[in-house]
């Protein structure tokens, strides 16, 4: 199969994400929407590396990996922060700070 | 054998000298962490402060023993050890001096640091209350500020996008945290790391993929090897156009440029204050020097400046009116000096965008210049206080000059400064970077951001006029006596707005010696 194929995925992958994050209220499914486009990086990454018989798009997936894992510590003690605080995790909610 | 030999693995030789400034600093908030682990709760306050300013200081010792050394690309080629490199770290390490005394202070309000008492308690609840009487510290966030520190210390000297990207990180994810845990209105806190937490990771998504794209366009993330492909092109650009565009976007939201700027003034107001201000310090100055990094070392070439000049040019315009014209109907002071914050990235941008070694020049004085200024400013807030935590209404500060004439003074000193008064330290940096843009062929930026500075020369006197010329309320807030370690940096940052105002030469100097000395 074309690897590009691959690329193109990553691209919806990464478009879908950001609609996602633009379009959701729910901060856990935000959140989740970037996951989804670090990952389509991921697949980028991997992919051109694939293209170009390299190795270190892949070891740079692993890097993500871990850097991603890591916001994940940060971002759901965040948001369960702020939801045991307002009984909710809808980012429309939180409208205190504006102007 | 020769199979044999093709499999031994050879260990790559890894500078430790020229990477010490960063190493002192992860090594100082890891063993923050154990002293977290094993320190009894009553000393580690103490510890951590003494061991957080140890570490910035042997930190700066470390820069200062480099400065001798010439031009290096360390670490297989993703670190550069350079003049901006090291300018840039020692100045962040002397804004995280400054910052950590102001951090530290527990004397403005009855013996409490400006941090809440355990962060995972709900605001108003039975465990707060407890935690709160017993005199519980967050004494977290020295270590996880010293990890930020040296995250910093990264962004500007990688040189590639996968440590920029690292770095980016990890001097982002500790922020995100400590702007969560304000002692007083803990809701404003949490919603300004909530927001700062969602729009960072979406930014650095963005950045992620733009270094993706840049992959896929040369085959390696490392900023000389892109410039190589820049310079001779062996396909098509559209690759490196999507990448830098991508890449802009996770830079311009960490130097808080508009479009990309609506988190700064909801952070801003919500963190707590005296990270506010490291944090508009120290962030804008790594997130700069890496802005500079990419786009003069990975994107230099004429091919590829032909492409972002114009745009981020744009950015700087549309950056400056955004804040010049958004601060002016401000009436909370965290906010004015948000909205500040981000015209005065609108000036440094027209800096980047000149891309001569006078404008990078031009640009290594302003951080620092307005770094101080921007702590010091951020540190008199933290002092006018009322029952609920700082009182930051602008309508509360009526009168302060009569009640509190040194605070006043000094903050009217650092106002003063950012709406570019002669004599000040800032004035020179704005000239600066005028004079640099002009020499470039860009006399439409500067008729802009001197435009911009008049607007901003209002609102900043506004705040001085309020505090000096109208009468104390009766009511008004109270003034708070600092320690011993506020006092000196809000004397250190008075001090150096005005001494770097009337004598600039000295650091003109280093930064003219600094900016000249970028590894390509």
């Amino acid at each position: 199969m074309n690897p590009a194929n691959y690329l193109y995925l990553s691209a919806i992958l990464f478009t879908l994400g950001a609609l996602g994050v633009l379009i959701r209220r729910n901060a856990i499914v935000v959140f989740m929407c970037i996951e989804l486009m670090l990952n389509a990086a991921n697949l980028a990454f991997v992919t051109f590396a694939r293209m170009r018989g390299a190795l270190d798009g892949q070891i740079i997936a692993f890097f993500t990996m871990v850097v991603a894992a890591a916001e994940v510590v940060v971002g759901l003690a965040i948001i369960i922060m702020v939801f045991r605080t307002r009984r909710s995790a809808s980012v429309d909610d939180a409208n205190l700070l504006k102007y | 054998m020769s199979a044999l030999a093709a499999t031994t693995f050879t260990v790559p030789p890894v500078e430790f000298g020229k990477l010490s400034p960063m190493l002192i600093a992860f090594g100082a908030a890891t063993l923050g962490i154990l002293v977290e682990a094993l320190a009894p709760r009553a000393h580690r306050y103490r510890i951590q402060v003494g061991l957080a300013l140890v570490g910035i200081a042997a930190a700066f010792g470390a820069v200062l023993a480099l400065a001798k050394t010439g031009v290096e690309v360390v670490a297989q080629g993703s670190v550069a050890i350079d003049g901006t490199t090291l300018f840039l770290q020692g100045t962040i390490l002397v804004i995280a001096f400054v910052g950590f005394l102001v951090i530290a202070e527990r004397k403005t309000d009855q013996n409490q640091d400006a941090f809440a008492a355990q962060g995972a308690s709900v605001p108003g609840s039975q465990a707060e209350r407890d935690t709160t009487r017993k005199g519980w510290q967050t004494t977290e966030i020295y270590p996880l500020l010293m990890f930020s520190v040296g995250g910093m210390l990264l962004f500007p000297a990688a040189n590639d996008l996968l440590t920029m990207f690292v770095a980016l990180e990890v001097l982002s994810l500790p922020l995100y945290l400590v702007c969560g845990l304000a002692r007083h209105r803990r809701l404003l806190s949490q919603e300004a790391a909530l927001k700062y937490f969602l729009l960072g990771a979406f930014s650095s998504a963005f950045f992620l993929y733009g270094a993706a794209m840049l992959y896929g366009y040369a085959g390696s993330v490392n900023l000389a090897v892109i410039a190589q492909h820049v310079a001779h092109p062996d396909a098509g650009s559209t690759l490196l156009y999507a990448g830098l565009a991508m890449l802009g976007v996770g830079l311009l939201f960490k130097v808080g440029a508009a479009p990309f700027h609506m988190w700064t003034p909801d952070v801003y107001q919500g963190a707590p204050t005296p990270v506010t201000g490291f944090m508009a310090a120290a962030t804008k100055i790594a997130a700069f020097g890496a802005l500079v990094r990419v786009l003069d070392v990975g994107l230099g070439g004429s091919s590829a400046v032909a492409v972002w000049r114009p745009v981020l040019q744009a950015v700087a315009v549309i950056t400056m009116l955004v804040g010049g014209i958004l601060a002016l109907t401000q009436r909370d002071i965290k906010r004015m000096l948000a909205y500040s914050a981000i015209l005065n990235a609108g000036y440094l941008l027209i800096g980047v965008t000149s891309t001569t070694a006078q404008a990078r020049a031009a640009v290594l004085f302003y951080l620092p210049v307005y770094g101080v200024a921007i702590i010091g400013a951020f540190a008199v807030v933290t002092l006018v206080r009322d029952a609920g935590g700082e009182a930051t209404d602008l309508s509360r500060w009526a009168g302060l000059g009569k009640r509190a004439p040194i605070p006043a003074a000094l903050l009217a000193v650092f106002l003063l400064a950012f709406a570019g008064i002669p004599f000040t330290s800032i004035f020179i940096g704005k000239f600066a970077i005028f004079q640099a843009a002009l020499n470039a062929g860009a006399p439409a930026l500067v008729i802009v951001a001197v435009l911009a500075s008049a607007l901003a020369a209002f609102f900043y006197l506004r705040v001085v006029v309020v505090m000096f010329f109208s009468d104390p309320l009766p009511d008004g807030p109270t003034i708070a006596h600092p320690s011993i370690a506020v006092k000196t940096a809000l004397a250190v940052a008075a001090f150096a707005t005005v001494a770097l105002g009337i004598a600039p030469s000295l650091l003109l100097h280093l930064a003219n010696n600094s900016a000249g000395i970028l590894a390509k």
